[in-house]
């Protein structure tokens, strides 16, 4: 035990002599929420709409005034009056406007006939987000435009009625639970992979070596400082993150205690795996060539930044095994639904089995020998 | 019973066999030396008797524990000073100590004690709090060989614990280990690569050349073993025919060995010969055009055993290549 001690003394030592590879792994993932947080999931606002009137009657007139107020209130679009629809196109081609809304020579005799009158709307369709935006406010648009000025006196039409059980969350409390992991993630790579490797290869672990410490005393002294660095790391992105990100209460004593025991549990499951991928490696290039890639198998299948439903099959396999999954779902339900323990014990469950399973099988590959 | 025992110990790494059939003992309180050329196998065969590397075949035994079956008993009886330097930068000198104290679960009262005392042995004590990024690559070795002492092993391995290191550092570092044998009743194995440290501070050499045993007495006995008390290195502006057969012809000359104009004649009364080799050159109408008369080093033997001066040969591959790195060709 005391030996454990020692090689957890020695690597805290360091950490509190030279902090600034583990405060670099706290301001990436910041950087990542504030920037992405505020990047993704804002509502889209003054997209440029050309507008061709061909006909020139009073409906037209009318629809025209409708898309004015949208311009003049919801700021989703501006409206462009062009005379002729070939100028129009060409300025959407060129990226000038985001849409041609086209109103036709007949729309007006139609209307006033009791036909159903099209308008067409030309759409730059490169950029779905715009576009979905553009086409769902024309929709909503045109049904105050179709009802009767003198309604039925029974409406047939089935309803929809949406009931929101939580607060509205903006995308970057969405992103949070996500940075929180990846800030973790973060410290046990640099923690558990780069300086592992970097001080094996410097030979400080032949130092350990002639000692007479035991296999499993060097792993768990490994394993605990490496975890202590990315718990740190952790709780400085709760607190710090969630006062960002805009959460109600972010002090909550008693949330931060649970938030503790998730922070604690991903950061075991996350340097063991570590551990395990860096067991056998000695050249110090490896996990710096790894970082990459694992950062972007880990941390995107889980759920942080897109929902996993979306996922193809494959893609679900990852997230069922990926450790971040279950730390990401954990975050999600104690910081955004203010759940308790019980609602995520399969979560915490399932990071402990992982931190187990793995440590075990680096202990298996561990060599006392150089 | 011997502290060391080494017995056809064997280390290979594919086709190339870095440690070949080494068979020694080391007395209890000697200081033992293994020198060679860099790649000559000393690293590794240190390595193995400090349980770091698993021998392909024979056995070494420390204190009559086997390496390879009792090898935390070896760990516990034996001091090991690698050859990269590995204190820790960011930790002051005390730390430093105080963590392996606590690797070799010292218990605290004597840590402290212990820690002080060595510190003071290696004349660190003033820089005792002070990190070790500050110090000196000699202070840092001294260091380490005061961290290599805390848990009081009865032997002591270093290897090459003056590469690197000026000439003041080097004089430095041995005084304190000879001081150190002589206070702590040590046994002490050191592999170097400078023939005049050994010289002066090996009670018994081993000269490895590729893996193998060549020669293996004390500095005094070796030099006494190669022909000729001194070495006359010498220069002629030209050489006449039979020269050679003239130069062995010489009082008391053992052997000659040639190369172009430059010839070494190993003699055993330097001053008779050399008279005579002057005077042989003017009745021959030849030139000395330069002379040297010295006694026979260590450098000497090396060069009589293992046919060739120190000169660097393949590394041993590392134990597990990156699978990043290309083969050389």
């Amino acid at each position: 035990m005391n030996r454990i001690w020692a090689i957890i003394e020695r690597d805290l030592r360091r950490f509190r002599r030279s902090p600034t590879l583990i405060i670099v792994s706290m301001i990436m993932p910041l950087v990542q929420l504030v920037v992405l947080g505020n990047a993704f999931g804002g509502k889209i606002k003054n997209l440029k709409v050309g507008v061709v009137d061909q006909d020139h009657g009073v409906p037209a007139v009318k629809l025209k005034e409708m898309f004015q107020a949208v311009a003049a209130n919801a700021r989703t679009f501006d409206t462009i009056p062009y005379t002729d629809q070939a100028t129009a196109l060409r300025d959407l081609r060129e990226g000038r406007i985001n849409g041609v809304l086209n109103i036709p020579p007949n729309f007006s005799r139609e209307t006033l006939a009791g036909a159903s009158p099209r308008i067409a709307l030309v759409e730059d369709n490169t950029d779905q987000f715009s576009a979905t935006a553009l086409e769902g406010t024309l929709n909503q648009l045109l049904v105050p435009y179709n009802s009767k000025s003198i309604q039925p006196r029974l409406t047939p039409n089935a309803t929809l009625s949406i009931v929101e059980i939580y607060p509205y969350v903006p995308y970057i409390q969405f992103l949070l639970p996500g940075t929180i992991v990846l800030a973790i993630f973060v410290s046990a790579m640099i923690g558990g992979g780069i300086i592992y490797i970097d001080d094996k290869a410097r030979g400080l672990h032949e130092g350990y070596l002639v000692t007479p410490i035991r296999k499993l005393e060097l792993i768990m002294g490994f394993n605990l400082s490496g975890a202590i660095k990315a718990v740190i790391a952790g709780l400085v992105l709760v607190t710090c993150g969630s006062i960002i990100a805009g959460i109600p209460d972010p002090l909550n004593i008693l949330r931060l205690a649970r938030l503790l025991i998730v922070v604690m549990a991903t950061a075991l499951a996350l340097i063991s795996m570590m551990f395990l991928l860096m067991v056998r490696v000695n050249d110090p290039l490896v996990p710096r060539a790894i970082f990459g890639v694992l950062n972007t198998v880990l941390f995107f299948p889980s759920g942080a930044v897109y929902p996993t439903q979306s996922f193809p099959a494959w893609m679900k396999v990852i997230t069922t095994v990926d450790p971040m999954t279950y730390a990401v779902h954990g975050f999600k339900e104690l910081i955004l639904k203010k759940t308790g323990l019980l609602a995520i014990s399969y979560d915490i469950a399932y990071l402990l089995g992982f931190a187990v399973l793995t440590m075990a099988a680096a202990t298996l590959l561990f060599r006392r020998t150089l | 019973m011997f502290d060391v025992e080494v017995e056809k110990l064997t280390k290979c790494f594919g086709d190339f066999c870095a440690v070949d059939a080494l068979t020694f003992n080391v007395e209890h309180g000697e200081i033992f030396g293994l020198l060679g050329p860099n790649g000559a196998g000393k690293s590794t065969l240190i390595r193995m008797l400090t349980t770091l590397v698993p021998p392909t075949s024979g056995t070494g035994r420390i204190f009559g524990f086997d390496i390879v079956h009792d090898a935390n008993k070896v760990r516990q009886s034996i001091g090991v000073i690698p050859q990269a330097m590995t204190s820790d930068l960011d930790l002051t000198a005390e730390e430093n100590m105080s963590i392996f104290a606590k690797l070799y679960s010292i218990p605290r009262d004597k840590r402290r004690r212990t820690i002080r005392e060595l510190l003071k042995a290696v004349d660190l004590e003033q820089w005792a709090d002070k990190p070790v990024k500050m110090f000196s690559g000699g202070m840092r070795r001294r260091l380490e060989i005061a961290r290599g002492l805390v848990h009081e092993p009865k032997i002591f391995f270093l290897d090459e614990p003056t590469t690197g290191l000026d000439p003041v550092s080097r004089v430095a570092v041995w005084e304190m280990l000879s001081r150190l044998k002589r206070e702590r009743d040590l046994t002490i194995l050191v592999t170097t690569h400078y023939m005049d440290e050994a010289d002066k501070l090996c009670d018994r050499i081993a000269i490895v050349d590729h893996g193998k045993l060549v020669a293996l007495d004390s500095p005094l006995k070796l030099k006494a073993s190669i022909p000729g008390k001194n070495i006359l290195e010498v220069s002629f502006s030209e050489i006449p025919p039979g020269w050679e057969n003239v130069l062995k012809a010489l009082p008391e000359v053992a052997e000659v060995k040639g190369e172009d104009h430059v010839f070494r004649i190993s003699s055993n009364n330097g001053p008779r010969t050399t008279t005579e080799l002057l005077e042989s050159a003017r009745a021959a109408g030849v030139t000395v055009t330069s002379l040297s008369v010295q006694s026979t080093t260590l450098d000497d033997v090396f060069v009589h055993y293992t046919g060739h001066q120190l000169r660097d040969a393949l590394q041993a591959p590392p134990a597990s290549s990156s699978p990043f790195m290309l083969p050389h060709r």
